[in-house]
């Protein structure tokens, strides 16, 4: 992102502002306190990164402001505003409006993620059936041309297809394409690229990076390859046991990273490379969060830099321009 | 398996189903208090089910008979007793045969494969090209009108399940890891098929005994309303809801009816305890 | 997709093969002396003997089977020891009273259970919920033949609402001119509404009898599917995109959960025709079962056998059927047969 559009997006209000996100699953085995004290805020036409371990959030976040939750689970704290509209307090149907047509959010395991008994073109139709004012005899158009732009080849013939005969870097094009149909202004990719090969990966994650950029569209990009955020988001977002620790530009997150699980995270993962299964250099295990006894910060546990002051609520401190970390000892 | 791995965590997972669950509680309840009728209905009835006496035919419940009496003055309470035995004896052995053989034939298909395979599998799908009532409604007319033939009619429709659970669970076992290494201890097929793999098998058909002794009762009940099996006097359930059929449009209830509700609580029962079983031994299998 | 049907068809062949062997030594399997039986208690042993050689009783086995064959290919399955009548005729004339009982039923039975089953799974918990347990759990344990009693004596003896169970029409009604066989569908061809009511009035128990019973198992499988697809990937894309509640209830989720309802209808057509005869038999249907449950009485076996073998080819065929249909609503049958 280069300093004319940093300078914009500072002045801009952000697409979507999440303040003191708290969220418990209620389940048979006690309360899961999945979520807390999460902030952050993401500009137009900026890719936000949010990475971290399974179990760390980052789905159930991205879900709560979509209010798709699980049934069992529940918000007991905080706001996701969006559009001068806070969508944890907005009801079903007006969340239902701002669904696939302001934010859609795209998954991973595409072939399972489309209905396996209707026609791609048709689950595309639907979409803007709902979301657009288009003519009958003009969403099959309409469609077509969606799918073309998702660089699907052949895309008149693709329309007519079922999901199983799709390979996966199609389906995934085809949910980018549903996602995208009705240009929404904010696009939140759930580990998109999981369960693709290596090619396939890089075409689909410059796919969404050209088409963000085009359209000046936000995005949330949630992997736990901190490489593949590396590769093509503006700011980072690192997550702890339903905690966000730390927010930075990638450049600066990469440079300075102050949160200790976050350098940590960094030094295991060598540039370029993928998975975060070589944590293994990190002692001790991410904290039950069934716990009643949670420690206010969920890392002092194992953390070779805890002291007393550890025990203190968290607060998210500015330790440069837009670095952010939650953290009374930031190394 | 939570039941045959480690005994302590099992009795701990059963209490918490049972106490979930305190319908299942119930059934285990109503199971034993049937068994227990089974076994000494003959004592406990309080007048003879077979004897006749037409001064108090059709009379309707009262102190002397709780549930009346039927069409020749005999005591329905006392008959209903004494049919449990009837009952249950003939589920139980059709259950019981159609379990033993079938498991034999589905673990050696299962295992074996091949013409085993074959075999059963044809034996399995020609049973379950009948409708399975039809079915054992021919078995019974071609064999002839006893209570053995109702019990291998019961045992032959009852068969494909357990072909099929046996085979099944045998087939995805077959190559693994312990039984490799008990084939390299020397043990011989029938062993490894008996003493390991068949334990194995077990849980999953114990819900399947329970359910198929259910429809077993409603099978033997069913043959014998059409008049093939059970012949009277002898006191079973369904002949005596056959017997009050035609009066129960006459206004004489009851008949028929206490035949049918004990019939009907007898089969729920079992249903209930499958369930029960189910969710003790897989609870990822409720519906 | 024609290719599928075909192959569907062919799959079906060595089923019918099964039930026309099973059947042959259900006939052949007879205690006793066969000829004696098929000649009837009041036989001579003369007319035992011209028994034995017209059903070549006195050959062995394959050639009987041989002459078993080719009297089914001309559709001769005996003659009717009380009646006189050929077996074949007798089971023409009977089946639509059975097929209008037992389609009836079932649609009564699936308009009931499939959205009880629906309801249950987008409510979880709540009083449709466990009622649906209920009925799943209560309507399968309930005797077939004791549920008709039942019906019958409430709503006939003590609520009058419903004609005495005697059969698909009262006395003072003469049937319409059959086209279908069907009643109710015949009477109104016949434009007779009179005659229509009291058909109709006359279906009403027997056909609640037959549904309930498959009620169970429909209302379990329904609610079960429904509630496994609610929690798959492709729905939780569908609320993600914003689509309306109904089309996500209806259009996506309901339509996946109709598949493994449609591969239970095999399994509730064994109950259904199963219990069709207990039915025919309380209500007094003049159907095929009841016909059946008479010959069985008078000792009479070849229309025993005859409406063994018809149920079950009528069984293969519903299967069949389904199957097909099947087909047709699942596109990706065809990529699991390749």
């Amino acid at each position: 992102m280069n300093a004319q559009q940093a300078a914009g997006s500072a002045v801009e209000a952000p697409v979507l502002k999440v303040q003191g996100l708290g969220l418990e699953f209620r389940t048979r085995s006690g309360i899961v306190h999945a979520l807390e004290q999460v902030d952050f805020e993401l500009a137009r036409g900026e890719m936000l990164g949010v990475v971290g371990e399974s179990g760390s959030g980052k789905s159930v976040m991205c879900f709560s402001v979509l209010g798709i939750s699980d049934a069992a689970a529940r918000v007991t704290a905080g706001s996701a505003v969006f559009g001068g509209m806070d969508l944890l307090r907005a009801s079903e149907s007006e969340l239902a409006r701002v669904r696939g047509r302001e934010i859609s959010m795209i998954f991973q395991n595409p072939r399972t993620a489309l209905n396996p008994i209707r026609k791609v073109g048709r689950q595309i139709e639907d979409v803007l059936r709902r979301h657009t004012t288009t003519l009958a005899d003009q969403l099959q158009e309409r469609a077509i041309a969606a799918l073309a732009q998702v660089r699907i080849p052949d895309p008149a013939r693709r329309y007519h297809a079922y999901p199983f005969e799709l390979s996966g870097g199609q389906c995934q094009r085809v949910m980018i394409a549903l996602a995208l149909a009705c240009n929404p202004a904010l696009l939140i990719a759930d580990e998109p690229t999981t369960g693709l090969d290596v090619t396939t990966q890089a075409a689909i994650m410059d796919l969404i990076a050209e088409i963000s950029r085009e359209r000046q569209m936000a995005t949330i990009l949630i992997t736990h390859d901190l490489g593949l955020a590396a590769d093509y988001c503006d700011r980072i977002a690192v997550m702890h046991a339903g905690h966000l620790i730390e927010t930075a530009p990638t450049a600066e997150l990469f440079r300075a990273p102050r949160h200790p699980y976050t350098q940590k995270l960094i030094s295991a993962t060598p540039y370029g490379a993928t998975a975060l299964e070589e944590l293994a250099s990190i002692p001790g295990n991410l904290p039950d969060l069934r716990r009643g006894d949670l420690p206010a910060c969920r890392f002092s546990e194992r953390c070779p830099h805890v002291q007393a002051a550890c025990g203190q609520v968290l607060q998210a401190v500015q330790v440069a321009g837009r670095h952010t970390v939650s953290c009374w000892n930031p190394q | 398996m939570t039941i045959l791995s480690g005994s302590s965590e099992g009795f701990r997972h059963f209490r918490y189903v049972m106490g979930e669950n305190l319908v299942t509680l119930f059934a285990f309840v109503l199971f034993f208090a049937f068994v227990f009728v089974a076994l000494f209905g003959g004592w406990l009835a309080p007048h003879d089910p077979m004897a006749s006496n037409t001064a108090v035919a059709l009379k309707p419940p009262s102190w002397q008979h709780w549930f009346g009496t039927d069409s020749l003055g005999r005591d329905i309470f006392s008959r209903i007793l004494v049919a449990t035995r009837l009952d249950f004896g003939i589920a139980l052995s059709a259950v019981a045969l159609s379990f033993v053989v079938g498991s034999f034939f589905g673990c050696c298909a299962g295992f074996y494969g091949g013409w085993w395979d074959r075999i059963t599998g044809r034996l399995g799908d020609t049973i379950m090209a009948f409708p399975l009532f039809v079915l054992a409604m021919g078995i019974v007319a071609a064999l002839g009108n006893t209570v053995f033939n109702i019990v291998l009619a019961t045992a032959i429709i009852n068969l494909p399940f357990y072909l099929r659970v046996s085979r099944t669970e045998v087939n995805v076992r077959r190559n693994a890891g312990f039984v490799e290494a008990a084939r390299l201890a020397g043990n011989s097929d029938l062993r490894i098929l008996a003493v390991h793999l068949f334990p194995n098998v077990l849980p999953p058909m114990m819900v399947q005994i329970s359910l198929n002794m259910g429809w077993a009762i409603l099978n033997a009940a069913g043959l014998s309303f059409i008049g093939l099996g059970v012949r009277p006097p002898t006191p079973e359930w369904g002949i005596m809801v056959a017997e009050g059929a035609t009066y129960i449009i006459s206004g004489e209830w009851w008949v028929a009816l206490f035949p049918g509700a004990v019939l009907m609580i007898a089969v729920f029962c079992f249903n209930l305890l499958g369930d029960g079983l189910r969710d003790l031994i897989d609870p990822r299998r409720r519906t | 997709m024609l290719k599928l049907v075909l192959g569907r068809l062919a799959g079906a062949i060595p089923n019918i093969i099964g039930v026309v062997i099973v059947t042959f030594l259900l006939t052949r399997a007879l205690p006793g002396d066969p000829a004696a039986f098929f000649a009837g208690p009041a036989a001579t042993p003369q007319a035992i003997e011209e028994v034995r050689r017209s059903l070549g009783l006195d050959r062995s086995l394959p050639v009987q089977f041989g002459v078993y064959l080719k009297d089914l290919a001309r559709g001769d399955m005996g003659n009717s020891l009380t009646t006189g009548q050929p077996v074949v005729r007798e089971l023409v004339s009977r089946l639509p009273a059975s097929l209008e009982l037992t389609l009836a039923g079932l649609l009564l039975a699936v308009v009931v259970a499939v959205p009880l089953g629906v309801l249950a799974a987008t409510r979880p918990g709540s009083w449709i919920d466990h009622g649906c347990r209920l009925v799943a759990t209560a309507g399968v344990s309930l005797p077939t033949f004791f549920t008709g009693l039942l019906l019958a004596y409430i709503f006939y003896f003590k609520l009058g609402w419903a004609p005495s169970p005697l059969g698909r029409l009262d006395p003072t009604f003469s049937a319409p001119p059959t086209i279908t066989g069907f009643l109710l569908i015949d009477s109104l061809l016949a434009r007779d509404l009179e005659l229509f009511a009291a058909s109709f009035k006359q279906l009403v128990l027997p056909a609640i009898t037959m549904g309930v019973f498959v009620m169970a198992p429909l209302a379990r499988m329904t609610r079960a599917s429904m509630l496994g697809v609610l929690s798959s990937d492709f729905i939780r894309t569908a609320r993600a995109a914003g689509l309306s509640r109904p089309m996500v209830l209806y259009g996506y989720a309901f339509r996946n959960a109709l598949l493994p309802v449609v591969t239970t209808l095999g399994m509730v057509f064994s109950f259904l025709l199963g219990s069709n005869v207990l039915v025919e038999k309380v209500f007094a249907w003049p159907g095929i079962g009841s016909y059946a449950i008479e010959a069985l009485v008078a000792s009479d076996y070849a229309p025993v056998q005859g409406f063994v073998l018809a149920m079950a080819l009528l069984y293969v065929l519903l299967n069949l059927a389904i199957d097909v249909a099947y087909c047709v609503i699942d596109p990706r049958v065809g990529l699991e047969q390749s």
